[in-house]
């Protein structure tokens, strides 16, 4: 107990967990949207996005998150809108862009003379050595979603149980929709840095679902999932000690969708 | 008065022509139902009174009133089926047009809702999941719906598909009631003739053009009527 103390005073792992935390809400709240949608890839093909963004970044030694971050939004957006228009089908179209920006990264690193120790950060997380700098863009970043998500809750779930109606009652559908796939881009541009690309999708998806079989209405769905995200987190995170932080949390996260899958079945 | 105004209205989607030069009026207080077959151009007379289409051609007036507090109820989608969201949300929903830049709903509209899941028996189900009520209460919730964001005027677009006759005769007579006691303009899209026309005013039959508007009773008696399966009862 002592010892846990000791590790959870220290200026890192307090910085990990509130960064941690914050991006851990951002993902639950979205992630339901995006498990209702249909698109819970979205967050797997964005991140590899993000990734193909950050080694082309680095091979031209241009800020990555600078590159990254809009690179991503823009692939939300378009992500989102192939989705709308049926013409090519969304996951194709996840399928196509995420593996392309995956095979664009991996050449672009290796031209750039193989792997920088900060790529294999974004690869595999690295939130046990966040800089001040990240700390602070992500903490700002996380506030604004997890604070527009909250203001536009009502309008969301309407345009998201039924878009025809939304539209019907004068709700800009479009609008609400670039703004889930902004937020969907920011939260995972944010939580790379934490758990890696190859994992945000985990954290995405994953407290979504364990909600999804527990409650009934749209806002118990969203209250459990951020609970059990940041609940899997901080547990992942205190258990993980020597093991890769990342790793660890999914697996967590996991646990608890076996656990909540059982409660459901048991009580039906 | 004139509630809607739909005049020589003409629309294509891609380049079928699906209405073709469309005119009709619908008074305030009456119950139209437009009948037509699958290809009709139902679905998109809806959408463009609902201004989600744009007209070629024509236009569609709605009067003052009624702009943007058409009570909508469309076909249920498949994502619906499974979203997690009580009943109540699903009903205080049809206020969000009406919310303004304010981005809760106000103690006005949360009495509304209750008033009107009351009136629809829905009380008793009201923190109960969308997903787990039978096909005719899910109807049920999304006219409450409905209910919440119109003063005057339903539109319905077919809303018995899939539900048993005796649930759609009772999804038929609240719509009805609806019309007769509380004074609601009703427009309703429907393929199921023979169920609506003991209880709806008029009949537009479509097409893809007008190919009869009139009263029930006079409808009843064409050849087209007939044809149609308005002899059945």
């Amino acid at each position: 107990m002592d010892q846990l103390l000791l590790i959870l005073s220290q200026n890192f792992m307090k910085n990990a967990l509130l960064v941690g935390v914050l991006v851990a809400l951002c993902a639950a709240l979205l992630g339901v949207l995006l498990v209702l949608r249909r698109y819970a890839m979205i967050g797997d093909g964005l991140s590899h996005v993000g990734f193909g963004a950050l080694s082309i970044a680095y091979a031209l030694r241009l800020a990555p998150m600078a590159v990254a971050v809009p690179v991503v939004i823009l692939s939300a957006f378009l992500l989102l809108s192939l989705a709308e228009n049926n013409k090519i089908k969304g996951d194709s179209a996840i399928a196509v862009l995420s593996s392309a920006a995956l095979a664009a990264g991996v050449v672009a690193s290796a031209l750039a003379g193989g792997s920088a120790a900060d790529l294999n950060g974004y690869l595999f997380g690295s939130i046990l050595a966040l800089e001040e700098s990240d700390v602070i863009l992500s903490v700002v970043l996380s506030a604004v979603v997890i604070l527009l998500f909250l203001l536009f809750k009502n309008r969301i779930f309407a345009v998201t149980f039924d878009a025809s109606f939304a539209k019907s009652c004068g709700v800009r559908v479009k609008f609400y929709n670039l703004l889930i796939a902004l937020l969907t881009a920011v939260t995972v541009v944010v939580g790379m840095r934490l758990v890696g690309t190859m994992l945000i999708s985990s954290l995405i998806i994953f407290p979504a679902l364990s909600a999804m079989q527990i409650s009934g209405s749209f806002r118990g769905v969203i209250l459990l999932s951020a609970l059990f995200s940041v609940a899997a987190f901080a547990v992942g995170l205190v258990l993980s000690t020597t093991l890769p932080a990342g790793a660890v949390i999914v697996l967590c996260n996991f646990a608890l969708l076996l656990v909540c899958t059982v409660v459901a079945k048991v009580r039906n | 008065m004139n509630l809607i105004t739909v005049d020589a209205l003409t629309v294509h989607n891609e380049r079928t022509l699906a209405l073709d030069n469309v005119s009709f009026t619908v008074r305030e207080g009456e119950f139209l139902t437009v009948i037509g077959e699958n290809g009709a151009g139902k679905s998109t007379l809806v959408r463009t009174i609902l201004g989600i289409q744009k007209p070629d051609g024509g236009s569609v007036t709605l009067e003052k009133s009624i702009n943007g507090k058409i009570g909508y109820l469309p076909q249920q989608s498949e994502a619906q089926r499974d979203f997690p969201a009580a009943v109540r949300e699903v009903v205080l929903s049809g206020g969000i047009g009406q919310t303004g830049l304010f981005p809760f709903y106000s103690r006005a509209q949360k009495a509304r809702a209750a008033a009107t899941m009351e009136m629809l028996g829905l009380a008793a189900v009201a923190n109960k999941n969308y997903r787990a009520l039978s096909g005719g209460q899910q109807q049920r919730v999304l006219l409450a719906r409905a209910l919440c964001a119109a003063d005057k005027v339903l539109l319905l677009d077919e809303p018995t598909t899939g539900l048993d006759p005796l649930v759609t005769k009772e999804l038929y007579e609240t719509v009805s009631h609806l019309s007769r006691s509380h004074g609601m303009t009703v427009l309703m899209v429907s393929h199921d003739l023979a169920g609506v026309l003991k209880y709806t005013d008029r009949i537009l039959h479509l097409k893809n053009r007008v190919l009869f508007l009139g009263t029930a009773a006079e409808y009843a008696k064409t050849a087209l009527g007939k044809a149609f399966g308005a002899g059945e009862n």
